[in-house]
């Protein structure tokens, strides 16, 4: 009993996770600004931001519904690292599996984008609800996408579970390769999920302020931005598990090492394409998304399925 | 969708300067928009007129922060065309030099808020970096990143040694070799050209009937440059090319821009190369005979016109200040046109607005119109009835109040 509570709160659960996902935050932020030719923030900055934004005042709209005001960064951040607990990191297995964890980590996932709808809609704020309407119509255009392109290696390994993905994948360690397609689309997807440039349709400051997140302020807004750091993360660490699936054998230590790396290479893909790139409109997003990106995904699947029925037999 | 109105200002993150845009929303379609300027009277006409022409200068110059050079030439050539001066030819060298270097510094920060408003805050960065070469030379030159101080009635105040013309060209190298790269940035990228063109269109006909200046008019084809058509300073000698495009749209407009960008150094080139010597002012009298002129100046942003009237004193009788933004501001109400929310802060930024130096009071009288100008003494007894209306009475107050001053 005592080891799982200090599995879940502490490592690799809840207390491990936070600091990772500021570390990471750190990690993209300095990225961001050496390839902006800036100098960047100091190593303890996004843990300064959070501790600065916890010791100041909420400030709840009068108009808002007070309850599902406070409610919402509380489900964004529970839910994300409940998803965490089923995502193998260094061993073969997470913290918990049974067969179909890999759907229920989707689901999981999910439900931080419909937290800041929620959040940004009962805010009562123009802006913030321009923004809700905004991030759940994102949902719609990465979501498809993100679903078919990971289940489809979970279809080439013949499970849904992630514990049983990983053992196919060590037991065939070449097999990833027929997976990239998918976990270029994932990455697309996971860029929108997280909203960053060039899908921070939902919090472009130059049009709507800050979107959902215009109202909030004090230990709300901190929790929403833990949240957000540790979806980095936990998406990410679900790509590393199902598309980078090698390393799960070595020593805890080394093993450990490694899904730190496969995880920052992840987020520094993603750092890339934030500077890179300029924001999207809606529509074009839109577009971008099931034009081409829900194509490559079905390809992804096809090509699993041709593998899986002709090569494989 | 239902309709909704969204405040864009008077204080928002898109916009550097308080100025309102009230638009109505259907989705993200905005079905409605309407501007409120105003935020940011200063009175400066009023106070032109209170003070002498020397101080008329540097007041001037601080009506833009950005474009300084512009406002104080514009005002300076005025008032040297009633005095009748005749202006040495190094004092106009130097004027279209400062000028030049002041449109580069001016089109890198455009392109810097420009690539911002679309969410591309690297090229942002970048631009606002090698800025940082040509304010440099402007300080080294004029001794001020802005506002330099370089005028004076009759000529300007500093000379550019040749070491200093050594400087300028050995940053312009820099400068060129970067805007280079920029335009192939933003001629190449496919977001930013995905965010540009077929945004805020502004066709000929419409930019000729609003009277649109500077690169927003040239971006819709209409060849006008102030610089070429009625030269002042020194543009008369030099050899230049009038960048315009017929696209047409936002993405035109940054052609332009950049376009200038490289025909600016090409005339600091000659600029410097053909500098004439000889003395750097003229006696100017320190009374202006009376007389009215008007002065046109080609700003970073379009046409800026200055008007003077003197009556023999040494304060103007009057002063008249159109920047350019003004001449620009209405066309944004047909370039948001059935656009998305989304183009709205790149669309008002394409015209490079400044909204500070435009903000002028004209009190118009609306004939036939219930709307009367009030003296403090009306509005007082207005007000006292008013709230004796409500039934707030202080009549019996007032008088218990004056028998016990008594």
């Amino acid at each position: 009993m005592a080891i799982t509570l200090f599995q879940m709160l502490v490592f690799p659960g809840f207390l491990f996770l936070s600091f990772f996902g500021l570390a990471a935050e750190y990690f993209d932020r300095k990225l961001h600004a050496r390839l902006q030719n800036r100098v960047g923030p100091p190593w303890f900055q996004p843990l300064a931001d959070f501790i600065k934004l916890v010791s100041k005042e909420d400030v709840i709209p009068e108009d808002a519904n007070p309850r599902m005001f406070k409610m919402m960064p509380i489900f964004a951040l529970t839910s994300t690292v409940t998803a965490f607990f089923y995502i193998p990191l260094w061993r073969h297995a997470g913290l918990y599996s049974f067969t179909g964890d890999l759907i229920v980590v989707l689901y999981l996932l999910t439900i931080p984008t419909l937290a800041f709808f929620l959040g940004g809609w009962y805010s009562t704020s123009l802006y913030s609800k321009i923004g809700a309407v905004r991030s759940i119509t994102q949902l719609f255009a990465y979501e498809v996408p993100l679903f078919v392109s990971i289940l489809s290696p979970a279809l080439l390994a013949d499970t849904w579970s992630l514990k049983g993905m990983t053992i196919f994948y060590a037991a065939h360690p070449w097999y990833w390769i027929f997976n990239l397609l998918g976990f270029f689309v994932s990455l697309v997807a996971l860029l929108g999920k997280l909203e960053k440039v060039p899908f921070d349709i939902a919090e472009a400051e130059t049009e709507i302020v800050a979107g959902t997140f215009t109202e909030y302020s004090g230990r709300l807004m901190g929790l929403f931005r833990l949240g957000l750091d540790v979806e980095a993360i936990v998406g990410s660490s679900l790509l590393a598990a199902v598309f980078l699936p090698f390393g799960l054998a070595l020593p805890a230590g080394l093993g450990f090492v490694v899904y730190l790396a496969k995880v920052l290479f992840i987020i520094a893909l993603l750092t890339l394409a934030r500077t890179v790139f300029a924001r999207l409109r809606i529509d074009q997003m839109m577009e971008l998304c099931w034009r081409y990106i829900a194509p490559m995904a079905f390809l992804q699947l096809l090509i699993v399925l041709v593998i899986k029925g002709v090569f494989l037999k | 969708m239902h309709k909704v109105m969204i405040p864009i200002g008077p204080q928002h993150p898109a916009l550097k300067e308080p100025e309102s845009f009230l638009i109505a929303l259907k989705g993200e379609k905005i079905t409605d928009f309407a501007v409120r300027l105003g935020y940011n009277h200063r009175g400066i006409e009023k106070a032109c007129e209170e003070r002498t022409y020397i101080q008329d200068i540097y007041l001037t110059e601080r009506i833009c922060g950005i474009c300084s050079h512009t406002h104080s030439t514009a005002f300076v050539q005025a008032v040297e065309e009633i005095a009748g001066l005749a202006m040495p030819k190094r004092a106009l060298y130097i004027r279209t030099i400062i000028g030049e270097l002041e449109r580069v510094h001016s089109h890198l920060l455009w392109l810097g808020v420009a690539a911002h408003e679309i969410g591309f805050d690297t090229l942002l960065m970048y631009t606002w970096r090698d800025r940082e070469i040509v304010m440099d030379l402007l300080a080294a030159v004029t001794g001020n990143r802005v506002n330099y101080g370089i005028n004076t009635i009759g000529g300007v105040r500093r000379d550019i040694s040749p070491e200093q013309t050594k400087d300028i060209l050995s940053g312009l190298k820099k400068l060129e070799e970067r805007t280079k790269y920029y335009i192939d940035v933003a001629t190449k990228e496919t977001t930013i050209i995905k965010r540009l063109s077929n945004v805020g269109v502004l066709s000929k006909k419409n930019a000729l009937s609003l009277g649109a200046v500077g690169p927003t008019a040239r971006a819709s084809g209409v060849d006008r440059d102030t610089r070429r058509d009625d030269p002042y300073a020194a543009y008369n000698e030099i050899d230049f090319k009038v960048i315009t495009d017929d696209h047409c749209d936002v993405y035109g407009r940054t052609l332009v821009r950049c376009g200038e960008l490289m025909e600016s150094y090409k005339i600091l080139r000659q600029a410097l190369q053909n500098m004439p010597e000889g003395p750097l002012t003229v006696k100017a009298p320190r009374k202006i005979p009376a007389g009215e002129a008007v002065s046109r100046y080609e700003a970073p942003r379009g046409e800026c016109m200055h008007y003077v009237r003197s009556n023999g004193t040494e304060k103007p009788e009057r002063v008249k200040v159109r920047a350019p933004t003004l001449a620009n501001v209405q066309c944004v109400a047909k370039m948001l046109e059935d656009r998305q929310l989304a183009d709205l802060p790149i669309v008002i930024a394409a015209i490079d607005p400044c909204f500070s130096c435009t903000d002028r009071l004209v009190a118009v009288k609306e004939i036939g119109s219930r709307k009367r100008i009030m003296k403090w003494d009306e509005l007082r007894e207005y007000g006292i009835h008013w709230y004796q209306h409500q039934g707030v009475d202080f009549t019996e107050l007032n008088k218990r109040l004056k028998r016990k001053m008594k």
